[in-house]
This record gives structure tokens, C-alpha cells and sequence, in this order.
């Protein structure tokens, strides 16, 4: 048994502010229930029965007016909450554009990661301290959810589609990773460790991993072998859309509609061309839907990527 | 309509007067009765059958939480062991507990009625209710169910492989038993209540069935409906949920907390009513804010409906839609603190009797204070990302409904028991029963809140060696808390022979339940009463009860 503790390790930006907002409730139901439950012994001490305490009329006060002013005072204490609670989730909902982006994919009972470099790891996952961090991570099989509680950061992780979490570690060092979503068997051992490490440490970790071709040079491949290019590519005689700075940028829809082509609407648009057909072509392209599988998937969408991000 | 109930009833009527216990014998009379008093009965055995059912897992569970490593349970065992908890917990205990014992055997009498609207729609539901936990006891046998009590897909239709259709078709079943006895209580509160029973006469806990109902019947379909869509894509490879055939895993979560989330207040409006006629009745005084308590349960039962979203802050919701639901959240706590003030507040000046179903009630007040401010906590939206699905929701939903919903089940038992069955239990044992279960559940479920905020992930068979000693702690609080479930189920049982006869009214109470024998005869009363005024007539209006020796409480209500 390891000593004992009462506050979690806070390892990343949002985890103080959390944190924050965590002890400011702490305080706040403190209060309450002190007030809630000493009024209650009091009253019991006081109003037992045969006690000599004065009872008789209630004051005028503590009827209707005592009654709407309580109403009013824990509405506004809600709302109060709310904005704070609310105004935090904003403030550190945008991942920041330079952030390093590391492809999760979550299976039965394993985390698989990868690193713009084409680093892999398994159940573990190495971050440079004090730069932004994106996950982008999708499941294989059920629902996952990617804890690491020194964080204070969970995002549920999807089969079929790409969800994101973004982080800044502040401090070094190894702090559990769990599943938390219940996915079968082995639910409970599906955890690893996070590493932080100081930047530099991080740049000499990353260079000593077997290079392999990264990402978006194997979704370039994949991108000739299925034959994407015949159409997407300059040169390709073919009316399509162009991929190069697409990433990022809103897209006209021919239904009208303007959306982000990030990375869920790349995927979506690779699997079922015709749900979301861009303003001026023909929907001529082919469902590629039970031909890529997931990790083929994050391939192409970082080779479209790596072909320009957009200024945003 | 009562008077057609006299006149079908008449043929086999036994003679007026005579107590429900003993008119009929034999066990052809108890299985087919339309009484709803006997059927009350008839849904406690089994409902504390389910309860020592649903226990056994969580026995389990805490034995195997002792060490951080597995020693008792393989980790599909233990993956059953806690959905077997849940879903016997939820559906077979907890939602059919205070609306089936006490509901089923009070409504009637408290709003001075002879029975339900509809008999033997009462004892078909009943039937159901036995159909459903036999399929839930099936599964069990058959070897169990491991994807947790909310069947999240597409865990459930493509990837475990437990009896997960057995389990869902339970739970489909039950659903309907549910339905049935939430309309035969509305229309019985709507046509059956007695001259001069207005809608504001209704004592508190009519008024929180009423509300309990209405959710009932507006949201149980749409947990059959998820159900059936279950079935669907497993049993027939539908794909609705599965997203690599084109479903949606996240459409599951929506339809099944739209009912899931309704269903905690179905769990926990029922024990309000109970906790609210408690705490007037043993504080001498009337209900604080009688018109705020109802509005209050009208308010919950209406923005429950509107807060599912909450439960689903980390599952890949769009930032709108967790601001919305994170704002309903708040909102609909507002009612919940008022009815706490408002039941501190009928403490003050009144004459405290500390008798057990009083320390069962102010034992529930401070549990559910803890349970509702940590609702607030996990209504904002950051924390809510690092303590969902950690033990710290555990220990939040236990507070809720079991130190909330289980201690009004047993702090209602305990008043009521003189009425249900005529006798007295041993007051000093109950109150030592009623401590016990405070203590042993602090003592269990408090340090869940402490090992979720660290990062305990909850369904966890094995854990991290750090958690170990929150774990010990929650599992020797857990061996206090089944003792005292376990005692007041001695002294019950005793009372059946030895307890000492009860008076109409041993505890001096106002309602119209109190007005007629017990245990009352087969057709309630002997005549029809009426209802001259409120609810609560502890001392005279807006001049409280006088120091040292209580006022002489009015009934609402009398047989003319």
C-alpha cells in the first residue's frame, strides 16, 4: 500500500484550473451541508420534544417570503455555477493549431498510439513537456474512453468515428493511463502510462524509435494503390475536388450547408462520398466503406493533411 | 366507479370489518387477490427476494475489492457479478420498491379509496413483475450478462457474449409491469379520491407516486423501444447501432438515458413523499411550504425529462449540447435544494420524537444533501470529464438512491409496519438498526467519493495497488450496511408473532390511513370518509405546537 493521499497528482494545464473549480465546489457544498446539517442538529437539540424552547406562532418572515427567497437564492447560485463551470469548459476547448497531433487507436483490451514520426507504441505514450498535445483516436471494435486522471482529462473513444482530446503537461514524469468505458473482459487491465518528459528528452526518445515510413507517407501510398489519385490528383483529368490546403478549411456542400473538413468529415466523405457532396462536382465517387479499415483511414486523412493545412 | 367496485366485490365480500389478513385464507386467496393491500404483500416477498439477489453481487464485488489483485472472481465473473447488481438493483428492487410496497398499499387508503382503480390490472402487473424477474433469474443461471446494467452498445449487440437478449427481455418485461401500475395509480388519484380530497389536500407522498407515475408511463417506453432496437441488431444483425455497418453507437446512449435519466427520479421522487409524511409526523408540525414541496416534485418530474444529455459530457457530444444539458442540470437541482430547506425547516419549533422511522428520515436528509451537492459537481462540465465513470458517480448514485431511496424503503417500513400487519416491532432495536445503516453507509460509499476524485475508474476487477486502502475501507463499511439491512428484516418477522397488537393510530398521525384499523379490513373502511381539510393538521394553523407537550393532531379527515 503506498501512502496515503487526498488530492491527485495535477500534471497538466487544465488540470489547475480544474482543480480550482473542483476545490471552489468543495468549499461551496461544504458550506451547504455544514449550514443544512447544523440547522438540522440544532433544531433537533433544540425542538426535542418536551424541551422548554420556545414554540407558538411561526415569524411572518419565515413564511412565503423566506420560501421564494431561498427558490431565487439557489436559482442564482445554479446559474453562478453554471457560467463558471461553463466559461472553463470554453476556455480549453479548442486544441491550439501547432499542437503535436498522435493518433490513438483503442482495441479489446489495448491502446495502440502513434507519433508524427511514425513512432508506435502500445499501452504507453511519451509527450514533451509544455507543448500542446492532440489526440486524435478512434476505436477498432466497442466504445473506449481514454483516462489519464493526473490530467484530469477522459474522452470517450469511438468505433466508426474520430473524437479528439487536447493537453499540455506541466510536469515530468510516468502518471497511469486507464480505460474508462466498460469494454468486456479484460476492461480493467486495459491501462498503460503516460510519460511526460522534458522536451528535449522527448526529441532524443522520438529519434531513438524504429523509424518507420510515418503516417501520411503510408496514407500516400494508399492514396495511388486505391486509386484516389486517378481522380484527386493535379493532374488527373477528372473533375474533382482538390485536396491540397483542404484540411481545416470550411467546404461548400452542395445542399448548401458550409462545414470544416476536418479530420471526421474527411473520414466520412472517404467512406460515403455522397452524404456530403462539395458545391460544383458530380457525386461520382465510390463508397470506400468495408474497403479501408481504421488504421488505413488515419493514413489517408494524414496524407490529405500533410498536403497543406489551411491558415486558420 | 367505487361504487361499482362495491357491487363486484359483494358476492365474495367477507364480513365488513374483517382484517384484510385473515379474510380469505389459503394460498388460492393471496395469488389471486385484487386486494391492493394483499398484493402489496405479494410485491414485498418478492421484491425482498430480488433485494438479497441483487445484494449477493455486491457482496461479491466488495469481497473481491479487498486486494487490488483478482483472488475470488475471474474477471468475467466479476464483470457479471456488477451487472447482475445493476440491473436486479434497478429494475427489480429499487424502481418497483416504494411505488409497489407502499404505494400499492397506501394510495388507496391515504386518499380514502377501497382499492386501485383497476384490481386486477394490480395483480396482472404483479404477475408480470414475476414473469420479468424469473427471465432476470434465468440469466443468472444460464451463466449471466457482462455488459453493465446500461447495455451500451456496441459492446452489447456485436461484442459480449453473455445472455444479453435474456437480460434485455427481462427488463423489457418489467417495463411493463412498471406502466400497468403507473396508470392504475394515476386513474385512481384522478377518480377515486374521496369527497373533499382536493388536489391540495393530497398528502405529499400521493402528490410524489402521482409525479413518480406520470414519469413512469412517459418514459418506460422508450426504454422497451431501446431494448427492442437491441434485438433487433443483435438477434437479426439489424445494424442500428453498430457504426461500422452504418449505425450509431452514440443514438444507444441518448434513447437509453432519455429513459435512464427519468428512471432515477422514478427511484427517488416516491421516497420525497415518504420522507415528507415521516418528518411532519414525528416533528409535530405541518409540511414547511406544502405548495413549494408539490410544485418541487412537479418540477423534478418535468425537467428530469430534459437532462439525459449529462450523462454523456465525455462520449463525443458536440460542446452545445453539453452546455445545454450542463444548464438543465443545474436547473433542476434548484427543486431538489428547496425541498431539503423545506424539511429542515418543519423541524423548527416543532416537538422532535426521535423514534426510528425519524432517524431513518433525518438520515436520509443529510445522505441525500451529500448525494445532491455532489450532483452539482458532476453537473459542471470539467469535473464531470475527470470523475465520470470513476467511483466518484458511484458513490454520488448510491448516495441518491440507496442512502436516499433504501433508508426512506425502511424508514416508511417502520411507520407503516403497525398499519400493514397490526403489530409492533421493538422501537429500540430499530432505532439501532436505523444508526447502523447511516454509519455503515458513510462508512461504505463516502470513500468512493475519495478514490473517484483520485482516478478510480469504476467496473474495475483489478485496480491499482494506491486505491487499496479506500477499497478496504468501503468493503468493511459494506459488512456494518448489510447488517443493518439485515436486522430490521429479524425484527419484522418477529413482530409477526410476538410484536405487541397495534392500535388504529400508534403514531398519532393525521392521514386518512390512520383512520381505520390495523391492519384495515379487506374494503378499507367501514364507510366512506370525508375530508374536511389539509394534510398535516399537527397543531392549529400559524400557531405551531405549544412548549413542552405536543397539541393533539387533527385526522384530515373521517368515517361519517
Amino acid at each position: 500500500m503506498s501512502r496515503l493521499t487526498l488530492w491527485p497528482v495535477a500534471a497538466s494545464e487544465q488540470a489547475v484550473r480544474i482543480d480550482a473549480l473542483f476545490a471552489g465546489l468543495l468549499v461551496l457544498a461544504g458550506v451547504i451541508l455544514v449550514l443544512v446539517g447544523g440547522l438540522m442538529l440544532v433544531f433537533c437539540a433544540r425542538y426535542r420534544r418536551g424541551s422548554r424552547a420556545r414554540r407558538g406562532e411561526l415569524p411572518k418572515i419565515l413564511r412565503r417570503d423566506v420560501e421564494i427567497g431561498w427558490t431565487a437564492g439557489t436559482l442564482f447560485l445554479a446559474l453562478f455555477l453554471f457560467w463558471w463551470a461553463s466559461s472553463l469548459a470554453l476556455r480549453g476547448n479548442e486544441a491550439p493549431p501547432d499542437a503535436l497531433e498522435i493518433h490513438v487507436v483503442a482495441k479489446q483490451w489495448m491502446w495502440k498510439t502513434r507519433h508524427p514520426g511514425g513512432a508506435r507504441e502500445i499501452d504507453a505514450l511519451h509527450v514533451p513537456r509544455g507543448e500542446a498535445v492532440r489526440l486524435v483516436m478512434t476505436a477498432q471494435d466497442v466504445i473506449h474512453s481514454f483516462y489519464v486522471p493526473a490530467f484530469r482529462l477522459k474522452q470517450d473513444v469511438l468505433p466508426g468515428r474520430f473524437t479528439e482530446m487536447w493537453f499540455r503537461a506541466t510536469r515530468t514524469g510516468a502518471y497511469p493511463l486507464f480505460c474508462a468505458e466498460f469494454c468486456g473482459t479484460q476492461h480493467s487491465h486495459m491501462g498503460g502510462t503516460v510519460t511526460v518528459m522534458e522536451p528535449e528528452d522527448y526529441a532524443r526518445w522520438v529519434a531513438a524509435q524504429p523509424q518507420e515510413q510515418d503516417l501520411p507517407g503510408e496514407g500516400a501510398a494508399l492514396f495511388t494503390a486505391l486509386g484516389c489519385a486517378g481522380c484527386h490528383a493535379p493532374s488527373a483529368a477528372v473533375h474533382a475536388p482538390r485536396l491540397e490546403g483542404l484540411y481545416g478549411r470550411p467546404v461548400q456542400l452542395a445542399d448548401g450547408q458550409r462545414v470544416q473538413a476536418d479530420a471526421a468529415y474527411l473520414r466520412d466523405s472517404i467512406l460515403q462520398p455522397k452524404r456530403a457532396v462539395v458545391a460544383g462536382y458530380e457525386p461520382i465517387m465510390p463508397a470506400f466503406e468495408g474497403l479501408v479499415d481504421e488504421a488505413d483511414l488515419q493514413r489517408l486523412v494524414a496524407y490529405i493533411q500533410s498536403l497543406g493545412e489551411a491558415r486558420r | 366507479m367505487s361504487e361499482a367496485l362495491v357491487q363486484r366485490d359483494i358476492p365474495d365480500a367477507p364480513a365488513p370489518g374483517e382484517s384484510y389478513l385473515t379474510a380469505g385464507t389459503g394460498l388460492a386467496s393471496w395469488l389471486l387477490t385484487t386486494d391492493h393491500k394483499r398484493i402489496a404483500l405479494l410485491y414485498m416477498a418478492a421484491i425482498t427476494f430480488f433485494f438479497f439477489l441483487g445484494g449477493a453481487g455486491a457482496v461479491a464485488m466488495r469481497i473481491e475489492l479487498f486486494t487490488p489483485q483478482a483472488d475470488l472472481l475471474s474477471d468475467d465473473a466479476y464483470n457479471r457479478a456488477f451487472t447482475f447488481h445493476g440491473v436486479l438493483m434497478v429494475w427489480f428492487f429499487l424502481l418497483p420498491s416504494i411505488p409497489n410496497i407502499l404505494g400499492n398499499f397506501l394510495l388507496p387508503l391515504m386518499i380514502g379509496a377501497q382499492d386501485l382503480a383497476f384490481p386486477r390490472l394490480n395483480l396482472l402487473s404483479w404477475y408480470i413483475f414475476i414473469t420479468a424477474g424469473g427471465l432476470a433469474i434465468y440469466t443468472l443461471l444460464a451463466g449471466g450478462v457482462d455488459t453493465g446494467w446500461t447495455f451500451y452498445t456496441p459492446l452489447s449487440t456485436a461484442f459480449a457474449n453473455g445472455h444479453v437478449l435474456a437480460a434485455a427481455a427481462a427488463v423489457f418485461i418489467a417495463g411493463f409491469s412498471t406502466i400497468a401500475t403507473a396508470v392504475n395509480f394515476i386513474a385512481t388519484v384522478h377518480l377515486l379520491r374521496a369527497p373533499g380530497m382536493t388536489w391540495f389536500r393530497l398528502p405529499l407522498f400521493v402528490w410524489a407516486i402521482y409525479a413518480t407515475s406520470i414519469v413512469m408511463v412517459l418514459a418506460t417506453p422508450v426504454l422497451a423501444m431501446v431494448l427492442l432496437l437491441i434485438f433487433a441488431e443483435r438477434a437479426f444483425g439489424i445494424p442500428i447501432f453498430d457504426p461500422l455497418r452504418g449505425g450509431d453507437p452514440i443514438l444507444f446512449q441518448h434513447l437509453f438515458w432519455f429513459y435512464s435519466h427519468p428512471a432515477v427520479y422514478i427511484m427517488v421522487l416516491p421516497s420525497f413523499g415518504v420522507i415528507s409524511e415521516l418528518i411532519a409526523c414525528y416533528a409535530r408540525r405541518r409540511v414547511f411550504g406544502y405548495s413549494f414541496m408539490v410544485y418541487a416534485i412537479l418540477w423534478i418530474a418535468l425537467v428530469g425529462f430534459l437532462v439525459w444529455g449529462h450523462h454523456m459530457f465525455v462520449s463525443g457530444q458536440s460542446m452545445l449540447a453539453n452546455l445545454a444539458f450542463s444548464f438543465l442540470s443545474f436547473v433542476v437541482a434548484v427543486p431538489s435544494a428547496i425541498k431539503v430547506f423545506n424539511w429542515t425547516a418543519t423541524l423548527y419549533r416543532g416537538q422532535i420524537i426521535f423514534d426510528a422511522p425519524m432517524i431513518y428520515a433525518l438520515g436520509f436528509v443529510g445522505l441525500f444533501t451529500i448525494g445532491g451537492l455532489t450532483g452539482l459537481f458532476l453537473a459542471s462540465i470539467p469535473v464531470d470529464v475527470h470523475v465520470t465513470d470513476t467511483y466518484f458517480v458511484v458513490a454520488h448514485f448510491h448516495y441518491i438512491m440507496v442512502g436516499g431511496a433504501v433508508s426512506a424503503l425502511y424508514g416508511g417500513l417502520a411507520f407503516w409496519w403497525p398499519k400493514i400487519t397490526g403489530r409492533l416491532y421493538p422501537e429500540g432495536w430499530a432505532r439501532f438498526a436505523a444508526v447502523m445503516m447511516f454509519f455503515g453507509f458513510s462508512f461504505t460509499f463516502f470513500p468512493m467519493f475519495v478514490m473517484g476524485f483520485l482516478g478510480m475508474p469504476r467496473r474495475y476487477h483489478v485496480y491499482v495497488p494506491e486505491f487499496q486502502v479506500w477499497h478496504v475501507l468501503a468493503s468493511s463499511g459494506a459488512v456494518v450496511l448489510a447488517a443493518a439491512y439485515l436486522l430490521p428484516m429479524g425484527y419484522f418477522a418477529w413482530s409477526l408473532v410476538w410484536g405487541k397488537r397495534a392500535t388504529a393510530n400508534p403514531w398519532e398521525a393525521t392521514g386518512l390511513e390512520w383512520q381505520t384499523a390495523s391492519p384495515p379490513p379487506a374494503e378499507n373502511f367501514a364507510t366512506p370518509p370525508v375530508v374536511t381539510q389539509a394534510p398535516y393538521d399537527y397543531h392549529p394553523e400559524h400557531s405551531g405546537p405549544p412548549a413542552i407537550e405536543r397539541a393533539a393532531q387533527r385526522p384530515q379527515g373521517h368515517q361519517p
